[in-house]
């Protein structure tokens, strides 16, 4: 027998928003959470039991971080898409928008890869089922995206006086190459 | 959790790792109000502070179906309820409040009953006609084992009787504590012994 539900999003509650947040920005990931949840929820009472509750997780977020940013490729962008960090006193926090940000200017799979295996520990093999295409490309494009941050990002030391135009810009510029693919 | 097949978190991804409290209890309650609005949150539940310990409430959209005392086990009590009912179930203190707000009442001495729909699916045959007597047991009065069985037609059947009431998924809402020994003594409660004691002498000071 399954575990009551609560469990589930006790235990994969934190992870699952980590993923979220890094797939779809900060802005959408309380949609994309509560979207993933509620499916969840919903299709809960079928699930195997022993079946891989994080795969199962990660699998719904996929298809709703995919529902959420074919919405957003549709819709102009007017407003910025991540928080300002001139707004952050704590220098942690800083810290994070500046990754969050160079995240969100990272191409669809490196994001994907780096959330689906780093932010809630999926083995590639899974990452690849959920992706399609193999784990070495799964491994390759996390890999990619790894570098392309630490590129980003710099040294360790942290600088909080970045302006925040050029994440924005890269990834508006993104967002016009995929919406002219589809 | 899933062990990683090579390097861990890459240091990093570390300003990431902090765990979010607010926004999960936020999405928390937004997830219990979707999922009662598109009736899919079959079990709710909520844990209570009372003067007999942590109570947990659990109320199905047919009404209040497990009352549950720390001694319990409340996750135990939880995954039985998964088993029994529906493993659909979530902590949305909501669908309680009436139920919490009318037990507030009762320990606070200004209510005498309950005015609640109860949910009886967790109990079945003999044990159902038990709590359906126990029902009927004024506030402030007690029975004893032997009355109880002879009440609802099995003269013969007092232990039966007594595990009724051990069993009873619904305590304090269903008085199974006004059921006492013939001899006058508290005997069992599904709560504990001093669980029982305060809440007869809660009734016999009215």
């Amino acid at each position: 027998m399954n575990p009551p539900f609560e469990h589930i999003v006790g235990r994969h509650g934190p992870a699952v928003l980590r993923v979220c947040r890094a797939v779809v920005g900060a802005d959408d990931a309380d949609d994309a959470w509560s979207d993933t949840f509620l499916a969840a929820l919903s299709a809960y009472p079928t699930l195997d039991v022993g079946a891989n509750v994080e795969a199962w997780l990660v699998t719904i977020a996929h298809r709703k971080a995919i529902d959420i940013l074919r919405a957003r490729s549709r819709r102009p962008i007017t407003v910025d898409v991540l928080p300002e960090p001139v707004m952050s006193t704590v220098e942690s926090e800083a810290e994070r928008v500046d990754l969050e940000r160079a995240i969100a200017a990272l191409p669809d799979k490196q994001r994907q890869t780096i959330a689906y295996h780093y932010l809630i520990g999926l083995p590639y093999a899974e990452v690849a089922q959920i992706l399609g295409g193999s784990a070495d490309a799964a491994r390759k494009a996390a890999s990619e995206g790894i570098n392309a941050l630490r590129v980003t990002l710099g040294d360790p030391s942290p600088r909080t006086d970045r302006p925040p135009a050029q994440a924005q810009q890269q990834r508006q510029v993104q967002q016009q190459r995929q919406g002219q693919q589809r | 959790m899933i062990t990683r097949d090579d390097e861990d978190l890459p240091g990093l991804l570390a300003p990431l790792a902090r765990t979010d409290e607010l926004a999960l209890a936020r999405l928390h309650s937004r997830l219990a109000q979707s999922a009662q609005r598109d009736g899919i949150l079959d079990v709710a539940f909520d844990i209570r502070d009372t003067p007999v310990g942590g109570l947990l409430l659990a109320a199905t959209e047919a009404g209040l179906v497990r009352v549950a005392y720390a001694g319990e086990d409340h996750d135990s009590v939880l995954a039985a309820l998964a088993a029994a009912v529906s493993p659909r179930i979530l902590r949305a203190p909501h669908r309680v409040e009436e139920a919490a707000r009318q037990i507030d009442e009762y320990f606070a001495g200004t209510r005498t009953h309950f005015d609640i729909p109860l949910d009886f699916r967790l109990s079945h045959g003999f044990r159902r006609d038990v709590l359906s007597h126990l029902s009927g047991i004024a506030y402030g009065q007690t029975e004893s084992y032997a009355q109880v069985a002879r009440a609802v037609g099995n003269p013969g059947a007092v232990r039966a009787v007594g595990s009724a009431c051990a069993m009873n998924p619904l305590p304090v809402v269903v008085p199974c504590h006004r059921v006492v020994r013939s001899d006058g003594s508290a005997g069992g409660y599904v709560g504990g012994a001093v669980a029982k004691r305060i809440l007869l002498t809660l009734e016999s000071a009215a």
